[in-house]
C-alpha cells in the first residue's frame, strides 16, 4: 500500500497511455480507447490509494522526483505536494476523465481520428495532473501550460475544418495572454522569496512588503482569468466549443478551466495578505458570473449555452475564492465538475441522436427517444439550478450564505438573481430539447435513437455523483488546509437564505416552463418588448466584435505598417540599400572623372588650386 | 597535436581530402563528407569527456609560438561559455551534410565549403588570441557568402552580396576596436599580447567609443535590431544547409563575441550601454515577432522569429548575472535546435513543393501526418512551452531580466504572447486544414529525413525535461564570469 501511494504513479499511467498510443496505437487501433481508458482507472486508483493513505496520517506530504532547474540560487524541483486540496483534486480529475474516457470510447467509434484523439486525451489528463499536484509554482506552470495546449489540439481537432482550428488558435493565444501574467507573477515570486514552493512560500509571506504581494496577486489572477474563461478574457471558451462534445465536458467544464479557482485556492496565504486581489477576485467572479449567464438566456446553441453556463458558474467560484470561502469554492469547483461534465455528455448523447444538431430550436420532445439521456440531463439540470438535495445546492448555497456572512450584500444579492437567471436558461433549454413539440425535420427523426450503453452508462454514473457529490463533507476535509471564513450566522438566518435559494431556483424553473412550455407568456412578446436589450445579449454584448475593432485589428494594421514602413522601408530601405546606392553613385561619379585625358586632369588640377587659393585669400 | 587543434582541422582534412576526389563521385563525396563531421562530433564527444565543469578557466588548453613579432600565438582553450556551442557546432555539421542531399550542383565545392566553414565556425569558439580569433572571425564569411550565392534560389546574388558587406562592415569596426585595444594594451604595459584575457578590464578614455565600434561587429551578427535586415534575405535565399548553420551558429558568434570580448573587456561601459542594448533587444523581441506575422514566406518568417529568440538571448547576456547568462547560453543552444529543426522541415517542403509562400501551402496534416507532428513540437519548443527546451532558456533569461531590471523583464515577457500569435499561424496556414492542388499527394517523411530529424527532436525534450547537465557544464564558468 505504501509503495502505491506515490504521486508520481498518478502521473506514470497517462504517460504509458500516451506512449504505447503514440507508437503502437495505430496499429492495434480497436484498442486505443481501451487502453487509454484503463490508465486513467489505474491513476484514479492510485488516487483513491493516496487519498486513503494521506487521511491516514493527515499532514502535508512532499515527494521530490528529481532536481528539474538548479542554477544559482534558482533550485526547482520535478516534486509533488499532496494535501487535502490536491487530493481532491486529483480525485475529481482522475473520475471525470475516466468516465469522459469510456464515454469517448463510444462517442468517436468512427472518427478517423480515434487513436490520435486519446493521445491527446491522456496528454490533458496527465498535464491536468501535474498542475494540481506540482510542488511549486514552476512545475504547476508545466501543467498550466501543457493543458492549454491539449485544449489547442483538441479544440482544432477536426483540424480540416476552418473554425476549429482558427478557434483553437484564440483558445491558446488568449490563454497566453493569461500565462504572461503568471510567469511574471512566478518571477517576482522568485526575485522576492528566492524559492517557488509553496510550502516555503507560505512560510515566508509576512516579510514581504504587501504592496509587492498585491502586485503578485493581480499577476496570478490574469492567468486565472485566461485560464478559467473570466471577464475580460472569457472569448475563448464559447469558440472551445467547435471541439469534440467529450472534450467540452472533460476540458472546458469539469477541469482544465477550473484551474484558475484552484490557483488561487492554492495560493490563499498570498490573497489573503491582499484584500486589494481578494475584491478583485470577487467583483470579478461576481460580474463574469452574471453577465455571463444573461448571454445565454438568448443564446440558441445547446454546447454555448452549456460554455456560459461554465463560464458563469467558474464566475462562482472566483466569487467564494474572493470572499475568502475557499473551501466553498472547490467543493462547487467538485461539484460543477461532476454535473457540468454530465450537462455536457448528455448533451453530446443528444447531439448523437440527432446527428450532430446543435440548435435548440430544432430539437423537441426528445424525451420521448432518449429516455436515459433525458433523466440524466435533468438531473444535472435541476443540479446546476440548485435544486434541494442535488449536489449543485449543497454548494452553491454554502458561498451564497457565505457571501451573507461576510457582509457582501450586493454581490450576495448579483449571486443570488444570477442562480435565478441560471435555472432559467437550463430549464429553458432543458423544455425545448426535451418536451414541446417535435422541431427536427422528418429524415432525422427516423434515425433519432438513444446512445449505446458505453455512452449512456457514463451519464448515469455522473448523474449518480451529481446526486451524491453534495453529501460528501469535502468543505471539512479542505479546511484543514484552507482558512475559513470566520464570520457566523445564527441557524435561523441560515434556514432563511437556504429557503430562499430554493424559492430563486423553484422561481427560474417555472418561468421557463410557463413561457417555453405552456406558452402562457410568449416569448415573442417578451423579446419584442425589450428587443434593444434582446439583441445585445443575443450578440453577446458585442464583446467579440469590440476586441476585433479594439486590438485584434490595430494589432494587425500595427503590424503590417511596422513591417512595411519601419523594416523594410526605413531600414532596409534607406539605411541599408541607400547606403550601398550612395557607395554606388559616388563610385559612378568618381568613374567619370577617370578619363584618361591629360587635359582633364590638368583642369581638375587646377581647379583645385584655384579653389584653395580661395579658401587661403 | 591537441585535441582542440585536431576538433579545429578535421574538417580541413575532410575538405583536402574531397580535393583530390573527381567530382562525378557525388556519393563518395557525401559519404566522404559525412564520415569527417562524424569523427568530429565523436572528437567534439571526446572533448566534452576530457571537459572538468568543475573548473572555471581555460582547459585543454594549447599554445604555440606563431608570430612572436606581433606577440601573436596559436593559441587555443575551451571553457563554459564554448563548450556547449562548439558541441552545438559539430552536432548540427553532420546533419547539415545529410540534409544536403537536394543539393545537385556542384556538389564537392558544396560539401568542401560546408567542411571548411565548419573549422572556421569551430576555429572563433575556440581561440584565445585575438588575430586568430578574427582570422577564423572572417573567414566564416566565405562559405557562407558562397553557400547563399551559388546554392541559393532566386535572388541569391542580392543576398549573398548583402550578407557579405553588411557583416563586413561590422567587422571592420571590430577589427579597428580590436587593434585600439591591441596598441592601449601595450602602451600601458608594454608587453606585445594578443591573448584575449590579458585585455579584459581595459581602461581608456574611449573605452565606450570602442565599446560601440566592437558591439557593433557582433550586433549585426547577433542580429541586434535594427542590424538585422540582412537575415532575412540571407536565410532566405540560403540552401537549407546554409540556413541551419546560419541560424544555429553564426548568429550565436554575435552573442559569443559580447560574451567573451565586448563584456569582459569594458565591464563599466558594457553596464553603462546595458539599458540601450536591452532596448533593442526587446523591441527585437516583440517587434521582431510582429513583424514575423506579416510575412508571406515560411522562411522570412522563422528568419524573423531568429531575431524575435535572439533578443531574448540578449536580454540574458546583458541582464549580467548568473540566471540569465546561464539562460542565454541555454537559449542560444535551443535556438540552433529549434530553429535548425524550423529550416530543415521547410526545406522539406521546399524539395517537394518547390515554393515556399505560405499561401501556396495548406493541410499538411492530411497530406503528411508524420511531418507535421514534427513540424508542431517544433513550433511549440520554439514558442517556448514549458517541458520542452525553449521553456528552459526563454525562462532564464526572462529571471535574468527581472532580476536587472523588473520593467524589461516585463515587457519581454510580452514575447511569450507574440511568440505564439505567429507559430499558431504558421501551423494553422500550412499544417491544417484542408490540402489543395499539389499538396494533396505528398510524400511523408522518408527514412533519411527521420534521421536528421529525430535527433534534433530528441533535445527538445531532453534539454526541456532535465536540463540540469547542461547547466551544470557551464555553471562554473559562469559563476566565475559574473563576478
Amino acid at each position: 500500500m505504501e509503495c502505491l501511494s506515490h504521486p508520481a504513479l498518478v502521473l506514470l499511467f497517462p504517460l504509458t497511455g500516451i506512449l504505447w498510443n503514440t507508437f503502437f496505437g495505430f496499429k492495434f487501433k480497436k484498442y486505443a480507447g481501451y487502453i487509454a481508458s484503463g490508465m486513467i482507472f489505474l491513476s484514479f486508483l492510485i488516487s483513491t490509494i493516496l487519498f486513503f493513505h494521506h487521511s491516514q496520517s493527515n499532514v502535508v506530504w512532499t515527494k521530490d522526483l528529481y532536481t528539474w532547474i538548479r542554477v544559482g540560487n534558482l533550485d526547482i524541483s520535478i516534486s509533488f505536494l499532496i494535501d487535502p486540496l490536491s487530493i481532491v483534486m486529483l480525485l475529481v480529475v482522475t473520475s471525470v476523465s475516466l468516465v469522459v474516457h469510456i464515454y469517448s470510447i463510444g462517442y468517436m467509434k468512427e472518427d478517423e481520428g480515434f487513436v490520435r484523439f486519446f493521445i491527446y486525451l491522456n496528454l490533458f489528463v496527465l498535464s491536468m495532473l501535474l498542475l494540481v499536484s506540482a510542488n511549486n509554482f514552476l512545475m504547476m506552470f508545466i501543467g498550466w501550460e501543457c493543458v492549454g495546449l491539449c485544449s489547442y489540439l483538441l479544440i482544432g481537432f477536426w483540424y480540416k475544418e476552418r473554425a476549429p482550428v482558427f478557434a483553437g488558435k484564440k483558445a491558446f493565444i488568449v490563454n497566453r495572454i493569461g500565462d504572461f501574467g503568471f510567469l511574471c507573477g512566478i518571477i517576482l515570486i522568485f526575485l522576492n522569496f528566492g524559492v517557488l514552493d509553496f510550502i516555503t512560500v507560505s512560510q515566508h509571506v509576512n516579510n514581504i512588503n504587501p504592496v509587492i504581494i498585491t502586485v503578485i496577486c493581480f499577476l496570478l489572477f490574469l492567468g486565472c482569468i485566461g485560464k478559467s474563461a473570466q471577464i475580460p478574457l472569457y472569448i475563448w471558451l464559447p469558440d472551445a466549443m467547435e471541439g469534440p462534445t467529450p472534450v467540452s465536458a472533460l476540458i472546458h467544464a469539469a477541469t482544465m478551466v477550473t484551474a484558475g479557482v484552484y490557483l488561487v485556492a492554492r495560493c490563499n496565504f498570498l490573497f489573503g495578505l491582499s484584500p486589494c486581489a481578494m475584491n478583485l477576485v470577487a467583483i470579478t467572479g461576481v460580474l463574469t458570473a452574471f453577465f455571463s449567464a444573461t448571454i445565454a438566456i438568448t443564446n440558441t446553441d445547446m454546447k454555448r449555452i452549456l460554455a456560459y453556463s461554465t463560464i458563469s458558474q467558474l464566475g462562482y467560484m472566483f466569487f467564494a475564492c474572493g470572499i475568502g470561502a475557499y473551501s466553498a469554492g472547490i467543493f462547487h469547483l467538485a461539484t460543477h465538475a461532476f454535473f457540468k461534465g454530465l450537462l455536457f455528455l448528455a448533451a453530446g448523447s443528444v447531439m448523437h441522436s440527432l446527428s450532430g444538431e446543435l440548435n435548440i430550436f430544432k430539437m423537441g420532445n426528445l424525451s420521448k427517444y432518449t429516455p436515459y439521456t433525458f433523466w440524466t440531463f435533468i438531473i444535472a439540470g435541476l443540479a446546476i439550478s440548485g435544486f434541494p438535495g442535488l449536489s449543485g445546492f449543497f454548494s452553491k448555497d454554502k458561498i451564497l450564505i457565505s457571501a451573507f456572512s461576510s457582509g457582501k450584500y450586493l454581490l450576495w444579492l448579483s449571486g443570488l438573481f444570477t442562480a435565478y437567471i441560471t435555472a432559467f436558461y437550463i430549464f429553458r433549454m432543458i423544455m425545448l430539447i426535451f418536451f414541446t413539440t417535435e422541431r427536427f425535420d422528418r429524415e432525422k427523426r427516423q434515425h433519432t435513437h438513444e446512445s449505446p450503453y458505453i455512452m449512456t452508462i457514463p451519464l448515469i454514473i455522473l448523474a449518480l455523483l451529481s446526486i451524491i457529490a453534495g453529501y460528501i463533507p469535502i468543505p471539512e476535509y479542505l479546511s484543514r488546509v484552507l482558512p475559513e471564513p470566520s464570520f457566523v450566522l445564527p441557524s435561523s438566518t441560515k434556514h432563511l437564505l437556504e429557503l430562499l435559494s430554493v424559492v430563486v431556483c423553484l422561481a427560474g424553473i417555472v418561468t421557463a416552463f410557463l413561457i417555453y412550455q405552456k406558452n402562457i407568456i410568449s416569448s415573442s412578446r417578451i423579446k419584442q418588448k425589450f428587443l434593444k436589450l434582446y439583441t445585445l445579449l443575443f450578440n453577446k454584448y458585442y464583446v467579440d466584435e469590440f476586441y476585433d475593432e479594439l486590438i485584434v485589428k490595430p494589432v494587425n494594421r500595427f503590424s503590417l505598417e511596422f513591417k512595411n514602413k519601419i523594416d523594410d522601408l526605413l531600414i532596409d530601405g534607406l539605411f541599408v540599400n541607400g547606403s550601398g546606392l550612395v557607395i554606388k553613385l559616388t563610385g559612378l561619379l568618381t568613374n567619370l572623372m577617370q578619363t584618361g585625358y591629360i587635359r582633364h586632369y590638368v583642369l581638375f588640377i587646377l581647379a583645385g588650386m584655384i579653389i584653395i587659393l580661395v579658401i587661403i585669400l | 597535436m591537441g585535441i582542440l587543434s585536431l576538433l579545429i582541422f578535421l574538417p580541413v582534412i575532410g575538405s583536402i581530402v574531397l580535393l583530390f576526389l573527381p567530382k562525378e563521385k557525388e556519393y563518395h563525396i557525401r559519404a566522404i563528407a559525412f564520415a569527417f563531421t562524424i569523427v568530429t562530433l565523436f572528437t567534439g564527444i571526446r572533448t566534452l569527456i576530457l571537459f572538468d565543469s568543475s573548473l572555471a578557466g581555460f582547459q585543454l588548453v594549447e599554445i604555440k609560438e606563431w608570430i612572436p613579432n606581433l606577440g601573436a600565438k596559436y593559441h587555443l582553450g575551451i571553457d563554459g561559455i564554448s563548450i556547449l556551442l562548439v558541441l552545438l557546432t559539430v552536432f548540427l555539421s553532420p546533419i547539415c551534410v545529410l540534409a544536403s542531399s537536394a543539393i545537385t550542383k556542384s556538389v564537392k565545392s558544396f560539401h568542401i565549403s560546408l567542411l571548411l566553414l565548419e573549422t572556421a565556425m569551430l576555429g572563433v569558439f575556440l581561440s584565445l588570441d585575438v588575430l586568430l580569433f578574427y582570422i577564423f572571425w572572417e573567414f566564416m564569411l566565405i562559405p557562407m557568402a558562397i553557400f547563399i550565392g551559388i546554392w541559393g534560389s532566386g535572388n541569391r546574388i542580392y543576398a549573398a552580396i548583402k550578407f557579405f558587406l553588411f557583416t563586413m562592415a561590422g567587422s571592420v569596426f571590430l577589427l579597428f576596436g580590436l587593434i585600439a585595444l591591441y596598441i592601449i594594451h601595450y602602451k600601458h604595459t608594454g608587453i606585445l599580447s594578443l591573448y584575449l584575457p590579458d585585455f579584459y578590464n581595459t581602461h581608456s578614455h574611449l573605452g565606450k567609443l570602442f565599446f560601440l565600434f566592437i558591439s557593433f561587429g557582433f550586433a549585426i551578427k547577433v542580429p541586434l535590431w535594427p542590424f538585422h535586415t540582412w537575415l532575412p534575405d540571407a536565410h532566405t535565399e540560403a540552401p537549407t544547409a546554409g540556413s541551419v548553420i546560419l541560424a544555429g551558429i553564426l548568429l550565436k558568434m554575435g552573442v559569443y563575441g559580447f560574451l567573451r570580448i565586448a563584456i569582459p573587456v569594458f565591464p563599466e561601459e558594457s553596464q553603462y550601454f546595458a539599458p540601450y542594448i536591452l532596448g533593442l533587444s526587446i523591441i527585437g523581441i516583440i517587434f521582431g515577432g510582429l513583424v514575423a506575422m506579416k510575412q508571406s514566406d515560411v522562411k522570412r518568417l522563422v528568419a524573423y522569429s531568429s531575431v524575435s529568440h535572439l533578443g531574448f538571448v540578449m536580454l540574458g547576456v546583458f541582464s549580467f548575472n548568473l540566471q540569465g547568462i546561464t539562460g542565454s547560453i541555454i537559449q542560444m543552444i535551443n535556438h540552433g535546435i529549434n530553429t535548425g529543426l524550423l529550416f530543415l522541415l521547410v526545406g522539406m517542403i521546399y524539395e517537394r513543393r518547390h515554393t515556399r509562400e505560405i499561401a501556396d501551402i495548406n493541410g499538411l496534416a492530411v497530406s503528411m501526418p508524420r511531418y507535421s507532428s514534427i513540424f508542431v513540437i517544433t513550433t511549440l519548443a520554439s514558442m517556448a512551452l514549458p517541458g520542452t527546451n525553449g521553456f528552459i532558456g526563454e525562462f532564464l533569461c526572462l529571471v535574468g531580466g527581472f532580476k536587472y531590471n523588473p520593467l524589461s523583464g516585463f515587457l519581454a515577457s510580452l514575447g511569450v504572447i507574440v511568440s505564439a500569435m505567429y507559430l499558431l499561424l504558421v501551423n494553422q496556414k500550412v499544417i491544417f486544414g484542408r490540402p489543395t492542388g499539389n499538396n494533396v499527394n505528398l510524400k511523408d517523411l522518408s527514412i533519411r529525413e527521420w534521421i536528421v530529424l529525430v535527433p534534433l527532436v530528441s533535445f527538445i525534450f531532453l534539454i526541456g525535461l532535465y536540463p540540469l547537465p547542461f547547466i551544470k557544464l557551464i555553471e562554473t564558468t559562469i559563476l566565475e564570469y559574473v563576478k
